[in-house]
């Protein structure tokens, strides 16, 4: 095993350098297919420059990925990457958008992220994307934990998409607002306030919303239900709206239902800002001081520092969540059948997802790194975020990361998602009576799946 | 048109001293004969060659998708006939995204087309600065659909939209969440159409009015008309095909209407979180490219046609009507 590590990583190595080559060999294979070249000797012309595209969506900080990608175009003068995040909704507009690029065979990037929810059907489209096997990119496994790895390879049982962050979970709150409705402030007593489990926090949340008017407890209810939802399916074998067979069991699964009573509990007791995540006024909301809490898997960090700016710098704080660890969000990192060079492509989604540009995505963005190696790093176990008042980030988040266990998605888990969320939505906001929220739900639901 | 002229001379009397030429007569006239009678044809054949590749051949191949169980992202295309059809038609979602069309095609419509016809009359009156008000009010037709989009749903905001502001200055002391229920919604969706087409409809009204030659109304206000009856009894009769043009052109516009209310649901294409303005172009894209139906969004697509020319039918036999036997 230790054996294979060591040739893996040299082999690693190996193909980083000969990328270099691999670009010449590119660009002149490019030129006799009918582009200009500019002279008919190819091997005295330099190597010419290729641009790669990096697709991908979140909010704020997003993938994390500004210094790994300025630190690669610094050391491959000859193959640049743009760096494009196109949206923050993955479900609602990167999805669909970028499905259909896939299909019809132009318009996605080299290299594009992949949120778990959309794995499932990707992984059964082998068709839209590289085998990044051929590129010797197998040998990357042993710095994967199994389920990371595994979910990568798809149903014709090639390595299509190599993972890049893992969930985590944990509460971000506004220490300032905090303060002001006079529950404590310190992330160790937040913590406490509701280490007594979900309950807790709402009896929280009704004594700020007492003193507090202009605020809300709790940014919007979907946020909120995918907490919930993330630790449920840990209780109820991993699995959310669909079961291991791709069988739709939105209406049985016991996850499902108990993160739905929670959030109709909190919705009713008034405590959500009645928002939608990943909308305008939900980023509004962020500098405007609409809400003091929020669910934050690590990648959600760098969502909130990025929306909120500078200005609230030291007023976000990050405590521990009550009801025990979830698993929600993770990406991946794939290279479309499209890509005119797949080779330097995969030899990026390689470099993106090694344990050093993780790491530095860490830093950036809080995105909690799926790399074994990157999770045993000592840089990351000590690391603090300074944007929430130095809080031990590392020690908040370090100790669950391994211990993760993978939620099973099924292919049509994006879209039943995207129906399902706007029900409750519409519950939270007044649109959808409480008492036929959950029949909607189940509805959209099937209607989603269907 | 030379050549024409030429073949026309030449025929009656060919001239004898030109024996050489003899041989390639026919073929001579059997050119001139095609430019005579094809060259008009192909001259205006670009216009008929783009419409059959971008607007006929979609058309055809929409109603052949429409006719299979047609995925998108990777899925197989299956005949099933009119499957799609009739799944639509007891579609509950597609019925609440006509309702929605037609409802905002109204709310939006009517007042547009009255609200322009009245500042067409006020243009064509004689008043200081008029090309300056002519032109200020095509003014928002050079902005983008989107931009209007944007600006206005950022008025209606919530929490910190002008309209809520302004409406708590005379009591409404509630922030309308104007996405959440039908009437808002529409309203907000209806007012930023026609804030950008209001102008428009009025310069073409003015066009028609200017027509109109002035001696009838100095005619009329002889006879003793009032301004009101003038503008009963002469502008609107005469300019009746202009208002027939506009109320087409609305029509199509209004039930095709897409992204304002796209813009207004956050770029989310279901229309509020109950589909509360869903327009049926959302439905279509929704069904299409968000659930990868693409067979029954192509169904959906045709019934819009259909819609369409049954509204535009509607509306012909109203407007047809206008000051007609008064």
């Amino acid at each position: 095993m230790i054996k294979n590590m060591r040739r893996g990583r040299m082999l690693a190595v190996a193909s980083v350098m000969t990328a270099a080559l691999g670009v010449t060999a590119a660009c002149s294979s490019g030129d006799t297919s009918g582009s200009t070249g500019s002279s008919s000797s190819s091997s005295a012309a330099p190597a010419e420059k290729i641009t790669l595209t990096l697709q991908t969506f979140g909010g704020g900080t997003n993938f994390g990925y500004k210094a790994a990608v300025e630190k690669w175009n610094a050391d491959h003068p000859n193959v640049q990457v743009k760096y494009n995040n196109l949206t923050d909704s993955f479900e609602n507009v990167y999805w669909p958008q970028m499905l259909q690029w896939l299909q019809s065979g132009t318009g996605a990037g080299d290299v594009v992220g992949i949120d778990e929810g959309g794995m499932g059907l990707a992984k059964a489209r082998p068709q839209f994307f590289t085998d990044l096997g051929q590129y010797g990119l197998q040998s990357r496994q042993s710095d994967f934990p199994a389920w990371k790895w595994e979910n990568g390879i798809n149903t014709e049982g090639k390595l299509f998409a190599l993972g890049t962050d893992v969930g985590g979970m944990s509460i971000c709150y506004r220490s300032d607002l905090f303060k002001k409705a006079g529950l404590p402030t310190d992330r160790d007593e937040v913590s406490k306030l509701w280490g007594g489990g979900w309950d807790a926090f709402v009896k929280a949340g009704q004594d700020f919303q007492a003193k507090v008017k202009d605020a809300k407890f709790v940014d919007s209810i979907n946020t909120i239900y995918n907490v919930v939802l993330s630790q449920e399916s840990a209780k109820n074998g991993n699995v959310t709206y669909f079961d291991k067979n791709q069988q739709l069991i939105v209406d049985k699964n016991p996850a499902v239902k108990s993160a739905f009573d929670f959030s109709e509990k909190i919705s009713k007791a008034g405590l959500t800002a009645k928002m939608q995540n990943f909308t305008d006024p939900w980023n509004t909301g962020f500098v405007k001081s609409q809400f003091a809490t929020l669910g934050c898997p690590g990648w959600m960090l760098g969502v909130v520092s990025g929306t909120a700016g500078d200005k609230f710098k030291g007023k976000w704080d990050v405590a521990t969540v009550p009801g025990g660890g979830g698993n929600w969000g993770g990406s991946w990192l794939a290279v479309p059948k499209q890509s005119k060079h797949p080779k330097e492509a995969a030899e990026l989604a390689s470099y993106l997802t090694s344990p050093e540009a993780q790491l530095l995505a860490f830093k950036e963005g809080g995105n909690l790194p799926s790399t074994i190696p990157a999770q045993d790093n000592p840089d990351l176990q000590s690391a603090t975020n300074e944007y929430f008042g130095n809080a031990p980030i590392g020690k908040i988040f370090g100790p669950s990361i391994k211990s993760l266990q993978p939620t099973f998605l099924g292919e049509k888990h994006a879209q039943v998602k995207r129906e399902v969320e706007q029900v409750l939505t519409g519950m939270d906001q007044g649109s959808v009576p409480y008492d036929q929220a959950w029949q909607k739900f189940v509805e959209a639901g099937q209607k989603a799946a269907g | 048109m030379s050549v024409h002229l030429h073949t026309q001379r030449a025929d009656p009397a060919p001239p004898p001293h030109r024996p050489g030429r003899r041989r390639s007569r026919p073929t001579s006239r059997l050119w001139s004969q095609l430019d005579l009678k094809a060259a008009p044809y192909f001259l205006i054949s670009p216009y008929f060659v783009l419409f059959a590749i971008f607007g006929l051949f979609p058309l055809v191949f929409t109603l052949w998708v429409s006719l299979q169980d047609y995925g998108l992202a990777g899925g197989d295309a299956t005949f099933t006939g009119l499957e799609n059809y009739s799944k639509l038609l007891a579609d509950a979602d597609f019925w609440n995204a006509v309702v929605n069309t037609v409802g905002i095609f109204v709310l939006a419509t009517v007042p547009q087309l009255v609200l322009a016809l009245l500042l067409a009359n006020a243009l064509n009156k004689r008043l200081r600065g008029r090309l300056f008000f002519r032109l200020g009010v095509l003014l928002p037709l050079v902005t983008s659909v989107v931009a209007v989009a944007i600006v206005f749903t950022q008025l209606y905001g919530r929490d910190f939209g002008l309209f809520n502001w302004l409406l708590g200055h005379v009591g409404v002391d509630h922030n309308i969440d104007w996405q959440s229920s039908k009437w808002s919604s529409w309203t907000a969706i209806a007012t930023m159409v026609d804030w950008r087409w209001t102008g428009y409809n009025a310069i073409i009204y003015l066009a028609g009015m200017q027509t109109i030659p002035r001696d009838l109304y100095e005619a009329a206000s002889i006879d003793g008309a009032s301004p009101r009856k003038q503008f009963w009894s002469i502008t609107l009769p005469m300019i009746r095909p202009t208002i027939i043009f506009t109320v087409f052109v609305s029509t199509i516009g209004g039930l095709t209407l897409f992204a304002e209310p796209v813009m207004f649901a956050s770029n989310r294409m279901d229309g509020g979180t109950t589909g509360q303005f869903q327009t049926i172009a959302m439905y279509i894209v929704e069904q299409g490219f968000r659930n990868f139906d693409y067979g029954y969004a192509a169904a959906a697509a045709w019934l819009l046609f259909l819609l369409i020319l049954l509204g535009v039918g509607i509306n012909y036999t109203f407007v047809r009507r206008i000051g007609g036997s008064r």
